[in-house]
């Protein structure tokens, strides 16, 4: 019987888990900071945010996803947060059929730091804080391309990593790690196109392929076997034919001297 | 008949496509002076840029995807090919952000926080010199070139020393060093202390006051301080815009709260502003390690955190106790386990902010690992910095933002 393997989660996992194990968590801390306990009064005129904690010294904001524009704008305008370093999201599909959404803000004047998060569906979109945030462009852009979430009223939503054709969204935990079907054949379908798959045969795809039966590429130096032999069987003698060439000397096994150790 | 262009084979890298009144210029993806795989949709009117697009992609890895599928430790020697001009940049960030993710960060030793500071400065220096080498280059000053290079095989003969790596160096561990510094290290260091600050004023005398250098690179390349906040710039191009702010001094990590030094600013707003930041930083980074080589002798010879079940003994205690020797077995097959949550941990690497985002499941694996790369947006920023600009100054620009493609597209 084959084992089982998940679908909806292809990643990596560990081979062996203790029946007994349960991982520690990192305590969600109450703000007790003077500053963002301002910010997080502030910020609940403007929006009804879910829950606020401090994690690693960071404060932590969910939101709902249809208020992430008010809620950087509020933080951005009122609060002082007027970077966003980073965002992008989270594949939760196979547990909740949801993307985590993550804002990364920095308030410069105040040296705090501030993540914003919320969640959507898996067909739902979210809206744009490019207005907001310039540097949300492309942030926007690598979450689209990597995966697959729609973004409204975003300027120029195209991938920006992947080729503009690619099929499919890597950062998904479906996405297995070599690559699915079509990007397996990418190179191929593109110049050869789809009916040259069984002519050209994975072997020439994969300029990395070493096959086991293969007798004669430098997979086998120094144990060459016959053609088409078994390659298992007593490696073949190489002759050298250059022996007699210009400013060249065979190597000789016999006459070479082997040091015991380095100097 | 019509005659063919006879230029057409010296700019084979060039594409050029007429669309009414202005042309498309294809810049890269191998264009020399694009400091990697930048392809430029440039959109000219004349010699003057309408319309840019930066074209990014040619070097993704998927280094993401990697760190999902790898254990922490693992994935270190990986991140070395983000950033290859300054590896141990963002081998550091890596180990801080899983460090902090354990929250093991005040365990780690005084002696390995003095090392990795100095690895993080004389990397940035490396950094430095190799930009000021080929951004001069660039622009056209051959010799400066030549100097740079002199003395950033130097810096990296002392990496060498230190960790037999020259360029890919993983010099830094999840929970300290792997190594003490070998005897006569610090002489060594010492003696290029001495030589560096005068060979940086020899730069300076070949640029400084240069007149084409200053055509070249004075008004080119603003970034007002409203653009660079919105941009996300961080590093040189925000200190470049009049924005004082370096995470070192301001959120520091190490002991950079005990060292004394300066953070330099600009508010010229243009590349001048920040070849000037540039040259001062390295003096900054001299200035550090000279005030590293007394805390070194300082420290007791700790090299690892003490937090067994994330990090492994030292070796005597493998080979000689069972239980570490069992510890250390679980730990290289299977990997650490940290805690189930979040952690974003950023660093000033020598292009800027260098932060990990790693979301943990309790597994050995991460379950997310986002890596803001500060090249990543000094890259987007060109398609609002280029328009108005004229071509020749594109490649001043390139080179001023200091991008290297191995962390833009990871």
């Amino acid at each position: 019987m084959r084992p089982y393997k998940p679908k909806d989660n292809v990643q990596k996992k560990s081979y062996y888990t203790d029946r007994f194990w349960v991982a520690p968590r990192i305590p969600e801390e109450s703000v007790e900071d003077e500053v963002y306990k301002a910010d997080l009064e502030s910020l609940a005129k403007a929006v009804n945010y879910k829950k606020a904690y401090i994690m690693r010294g960071q404060l932590v904001i969910i939101i709902d996803a249809k208020d992430n524009v008010a809620t950087l704008k509020h933080l951005k305008e009122e609060c002082g947060y007027e970077v966003l370093s980073e965002m992008s999201a989270i594949d939760y599909l196979a547990q909740d059929g949801e993307f985590e959404i993550f804002y990364q803000l920095l308030a410069m004047s105040k040296r705090r730091r501030i993540r914003v998060k919320c969640r959507i569906k898996e067909n739902e979109a979210i809206e744009s804080v490019e207005p907001i945030f310039r540097s949300a462009d492309w942030s926007e852009r690598e979450m689209y391309d990597m995966f697959g979430i729609k973004v409204n009223n975003h300027p120029n939503l195209k991938r920006i990593l992947m080729p503009e054709d690619w099929v499919g969204y890597p950062l998904r935990k479906t996405y297995p790690l070599h690559g699915d079907e079509a990007a397996q054949w990418y190179e191929v379908d593109k110049i050869f196109g789809k009916e040259y798959r069984d002519i050209i045969g994975p072997e020439q795809r994969d300029p990395a392929y070493v096959s086991t039966t293969d007798t004669c590429n430098f997979a086998r130096i120094h144990h060459e076997v016959p053609r088409c032999a078994d390659p298992n069987s007593e490696p073949e003698k190489i002759e050298v034919f250059n022996d007699d060439a210009l400013l060249t000397e065979t190597f000789d096994l016999k006459k070479a001297k082997i040091v015991d150790r380095n100097r | 008949m019509q005659q063919r262009n006879r230029l057409e084979p010296y700019f084979e890298n060039l594409a050029f496509e007429r669309d009414d009144n202005t042309m498309v210029v294809n810049f890269g993806p191998q264009h020399p002076s694009a400091h990697g795989q930048l392809r430029l949709i440039l959109e000219m009117e004349g010699e003057q840029i309408k319309k840019a697009h930066p074209d990014i992609g040619y070097l993704h890895r998927g280094m993401e995807k990697m760190g999902e599928n790898m254990i922490y430790n693992e994935f270190l020697p990986t991140t070395d090919r983000m950033d290859y001009i300054a590896a141990t940049a963002n081998n550091y960030a890596f180990a801080l952000a899983v460090e902090r993710l354990l929250g093991i960060e005040d365990k780690v030793p005084r002696r390995a926080k003095v090392i990795r500071m100095m690895l993080l400065e004389l990397n940035r220096i490396i950094s430095h010199l190799f930009w000021l080498a080929t951004h001069a280059l660039d622009v056209g000053a051959m010799s400066v070139f030549l100097y740079c290079f002199r003395e950033r095989e130097y810096a990296m003969d002392l990496m060498e020393d230190y960790c037999g790596a020259r360029l890919t160096h993983s010099a830094v561990r999840i929970g300290g060093v792997p190594l003490d510094l070998p005897p006569g290290w610090l002489d060594h260091l010492n003696v290029y202390l001495q030589k560096l600050p005068d060979q940086i004023k020899l730069y300076e005398g070949l640029l400084t006051e240069n007149r084409i250098w200053r055509m070249r690179l004075e008004e080119v390349g603003v970034i007002p301080p409203e653009m660079a906040k919105q941009w996300a710039c961080s590093g040189i191009m925000l200190r470049g815009s009049g924005i004082e702010y370096d995470i070192r001094k301001e959120e520091p990590y190490e002991l950079y709260d005990e060292v004394d030094f300066d953070i330099p600013v600009s508010d010229r707003c243009d590349s001048y502003g920040r070849y000037l930041l540039y040259m001062e930083e390295m003096r900054q980074s001299i200035r550090i390690l000279r005030q590293l080589i007394p805390m070194y002798k300082e420290t007791e010879p700790e090299l690892m955190a003490h937090a067994p079940e994330y990090i492994s003994a030292p070796k005597e205690d493998i080979m000689t106790q069972n239980y570490s020797l069992m510890q250390h077995f679980v730990l290289v097959t299977q990997g650490m386990r940290p805690p189930v949550g979040e952690v974003y941990a950023p660093t000033e690497s020598p292009k800027g902010e260098l932060g990990f985002f790693i979301r943990s499941e309790g597994e050995p694996y991460a379950y997310r690992m986002k890596i803001r790369a500060p090249s990543f947006w000094h890259t987007g920023i060109l398609q609002d910095l280029l328009p108005g600009h004229y071509l020749a100054d594109v490649v001043t620009i390139i080179g001023s933002t200091n991008i290297v493609f191995g962390e833009i597209d990871r």
